[in-house]
């Protein structure tokens, strides 16, 4: 029992992996890999940021219209502003920071429960990135609301961070995104199993009340854990501006549901039964290959949500009912 | 005695190897109040809850009018006529509704149909509310009303059951006077009707306006019954603090220089100052009951409370902390009560709980160096003699005695100038309770000690000095030498007028 806990999930994962492999002639193939870890890259960085907020015991809904914000306003400020590819990622990064600090200060000055809070913040956004452009998605050459017609570009080294992908073995296997999340993924590791900063976080997911009679600033770290949150949203959204060459309006629609549930995935592996880094980058991994696996089964997209749906379920079984310490998140 | 309404025979209750209740004995006789005291800890709130439905007993035989009650819930208890009126106000009322559905609640959640006749339900709860004396609109939501109020409209609910007996805990606990009046009115009129009652509260004036009889409670028994004309309050007191019968012989160290100060400090803006010297190397245990003002003190030096006046001074400085951070970096740390809540960091390791508030000291540049932390551990471990596998077990595996130890360490790891103790022995065993205590004894040098305790027998086994605490100030303080304990009760009971007291 104590093992299938622990390795029930990984064990899960292979079998996934072997099964699509043995069913699809292409699954196992390079190509496929690359868009596995296209995927993952930006589900997986929105759920670093998810876990973060998971880990002070806090919940951030607003993540996936932050990162279809800063889709909207890096391509706004190429396009419209004409303006280079470093101020376009340093808006964004700015605009998630600030997203960030309002949402944490809603939930610790304002005592608005986080689910509202973040859940106000995410319609708050969807509406305000639609503003400049009447809801139209941008691109070059569209027209805006005063007649103007847009000149500006997207900077070549903007799209690079999208489009580029590095050799490892094999020509064009690693998608930029995909070095990105695994630089993040292993900073934030860090941050949470090594500093003291991460620590301190975890010991307020647990225990509020005593972390703070211990001389902890617990405002303070939980404004930093929504601030991460938004910081990595807006990340995301870059590479996913950054991948599609145009302020789509109609992008990330699925960023929130998928990221989530890699976050919460990540409580079941290795038995960890609690927020992890580590974890969420595996169930991220996971969500990737099976949308990869069923899409080429020609899966049509529903049955996709469904299984995905099931799979949370189960993962969640695996965590909160058979481990000992279910309670302890 | 009058006919018993309630008989308890045999009661135990045990949590896992916590023995909670060890065999209660009790009637409660109809047309009576009688009044239960007891220590944090002696096992009243566990005696409510048996008897009104939330845990069963493990044995014993609960009789209600001569039927067996042994209710499975709450719900069932109350259909069998023992309703509970709980110590927090707002869980027996639902402050979104009004009056009325809060008073026909339980007729609502376990009533037949599915359509509510207003009109009806209106006129039911008038009449409940008239019966008691409760003048307020039917129609208003209860959060509208005062504590009084609410309070009123719990016991109103309960009394829809027409009760046999009736629990009320720590009812006036937050009623001004003129409120409680209104509350004793009220039981003054169930009893004539012959309602049973059992009135759980340590307020003398409470329990001497209201109660029939005194039960005291102590370590899961009943330790005493007191009844007849005059009640014996003082001997209730001493019988749920017990006897202190110590083996420990202590010897009594000349204090050092005083560390904190404390000039004429009030606590509340009505309560009396009073000035108090903690000194380098002593140990003071401060006692009194719930509400003495005992923990208040604690939040002040603490940081976590401002006092309404007078000034601290911590080796010379001035010392008026904003927060818990800032005491903490002045050297005034504190071990809170109820560690469960208040301390424990489930899902930790014993190394993380230790160090906790000293991360700083056991990281560079934010990065947590381990070995650090591992030394302090195993020291803490060795110190204190916490019974582990491993330094890396979670906290949750350990006994209560050395998780206690445990949070003990966090705070003796690092040097202090004040160590605030609040109910260290809380859930302990009794070796638990001599490796802390003789541990705070030996390390005591070099900072001031405070040690708060309820029971008197903790007091004199770990002080130099013993400070009684009630209304918000020190009623006597006693060197722990010959010590002349029934005055010490009678001061922590509220009798014998307070001596003019500067400490120190």
């Amino acid at each position: 029992m104590e093992l299938a806990i622990k390795y029930g999930f990984l064990a899960l994962m292979a079998g996934m992996l072997i099964f699509f492999s043995l069913a699809t002639e292409f699954f196992a193939t390079p190509r496929s890999a690359v868009f596995i870890f296209q995927s993952v890259s930006i589900t997986g960085i929105l759920a670093l940021g998810v876990t973060a907020t998971l880990v002070v015991d806090g919940f951030d809904l607003s993540i996936g219209s932050t990162a279809t914000s800063a889709l909207m306003l890096s391509s706004y400020v190429m396009v419209v502003w004409e303006m280079s590819a470093v101020w376009a990622v340093l808006f964004c990064l700015v605009m998630g920071a600030l997203v960030g600090l309002v949402n944490g200060l809603l939930i610790v000055k304002m005592k608005v429960p986080d689910l509202l809070a973040t859940l106000g913040m995410m319609f708050l956004l969807i509406g305000l990135q639609r503003i400049p452009t009447e809801g139209r998605s941008i691109s070059t050459g569209m027209v805006m609301p005063d007649g103007r017609v847009t000149e500006g570009v997207f900077a070549p080294e903007f799209l690079y961070l999208g489009r580029h992908k590095f050799d490892f073995f094999i020509e064009n296997l690693i998608p930029v995104s995909v070095v990105v999340l695994l630089v993040l993924g292993f900073i934030v590791w860090a941050f949470m199993e090594l500093t003291r900063h991460g620590r301190l976080m975890y010991a307020i997911g647990s225990n509020e009340r005593a972390a703070e009679l211990a001389g902890t600033n617990v405002n303070r770290y939980k404004v930093l854990a929504y601030m991460i949150s938004g910081v990595l949203a807006s990340v995301g959204g870059i590479l996913l501006a950054a991948r599609l060459g145009r302020g789509d309006i109609a992008s990330g629609n699925n960023l929130l549901l998928d990221s989530v549930a890699a976050a919460l995935i990540g409580f079941a592996v290795l038995g960890a039964a609690k927020p992890n880094v580590f974890g969420t980058i595996i169930g991220a991994l996971f969500i990737g290959i099976l949308l990869q696996g069923l899409t080429m089964m020609n899966a049509p997209y529903y049955t996709q949500d469904f299984v995905k749906g099931a799979v949370l379920v189960v993962a969640l079984v695996f965590t909160f009912a058979l481990s000992k310490r279910g309670g302890a998140h | 005695m009058r006919e018993a309404a309630v008989k308890i025979q045999g009661l135990t209750k045990a949590f896992g190897a916590n023995n909670v209740l060890r065999g209660i004995d009790l009637d409660l006789p109809k047309g009576q109040v009688t009044a239960l005291m007891g220590a944090n800890g002696a096992g009243k709130s566990t005696l409510v809850k048996v008897l009104c439905g939330v845990h069963p007993a493990n044995s014993g035989d609960v009789r209600l009018y001569g039927e067996p009650f042994k209710p499975g819930s709450p719900s069932e208890a109350i259909k069998a006529g023992v309703v509970t009126v709980h110590q927090s106000i707002n869980d027996g009322v639902v402050p979104d509704l009004d009056v009325a559905s809060n008073l026909m609640l339980d007729e609502l959640a376990g009533g037949d149909g599915f359509f509510m006749n207003k009109r009806a339900i209106r006129a039911k709860a008038r009449k409940l509310a008239e019966a008691i004396g409760l003048d307020v609109d039917v129609q208003r939501e209860v959060s509208e009303l005062g504590l009084a109020d609410r309070q009123l409209v719990a016991i109103a609910r309960a009394m829809a059951h027409e009760p046999k007996l009736l629990i009320l805990d720590e009812p006036t606990s937050s009623l001004s006077a003129k409120e409680a009046a209104r509350l004793f009115e009220l039981i003054d009129r169930l009893r004539a009707q012959g309602v049973a009652i059992l009135y759980i509260s340590h307020r003398s004036s409470d329990i001497k306006r209201i109660a029939d009889r005194i039960v005291s409670m102590r370590d899961g028994k009943i330790s005493g019954v007191f009844e007849g004309e005059t009640l014996d309050y003082e001997g209730a007191v001493k019988a749920m603090l017990g006897r202190a019968m110590s083996e420990i012989n202590l010897d009594i160290p000349t204090a050092g220089e005083a560390i904190l100060r404390l000039e004429g400090l009030a606590l509340r803006a009505d309560s009396k100052p009073f000035s108090l010297d903690l000194r380098d190397g002593e140990v003071v245990a401060i006692t009194g009951l719930v509400g003495s003002g005992k923990s208040e003190l604690a939040d002040v030096l603490y940081g976590q409370a401002r006092p309404a006046g007078g000034t601290m001074r911590l080796k010379g400085a001035p010392y008026a902390p904003r927060n818990q951070a800032v005491a903490i970096r002045a050297g005034v740390f504190r071990t809170p009560k109820d560690r469960a809540s208040n301390a424990v960091i489930q899902g930790f390791d014993i190394t993380k709980n230790i160090t906790l508030p000293f991360m700083g000291r056991h990281s560079s540049a934010g990065f947590i160096n381990r070995r650090s932390e591992r030394d302090t551990t195993q020291r803490m471990v060795e110190e204190l003699g916490i019974i582990c596998q491993h330094q890396s077990d979670d906290i949750g595996s350990l006994s209560g005695g050395n998780q206690q130890k445990v949070m003990v360490g966090r705070w003796m790891a690092e040097a202090s100038n004040l160590l605030v103790l609040d109910e260290p022995f809380q859930g302990v065993d009794i070796q638990a309770r001599r490796d802390i205590g003789a541990k705070i004894r030996e390390t005591a040098k070099g900072r001031a000690t405070v040690v708060m305790v309820a029971e008197m027998d903790e007091a004199v086994e770990i002080a130099d000095r013993i400070i009684v605490m009630g209304d918000h100030t020190i009623k006597g303080e006693h060197r722990n030498e010959n010590i002349d304990l029934d005055k010490v009760l009678a001061q922590v009971a509220g009798a014998g007028e307070s001596e003019q007291i500067h400490a120190g």
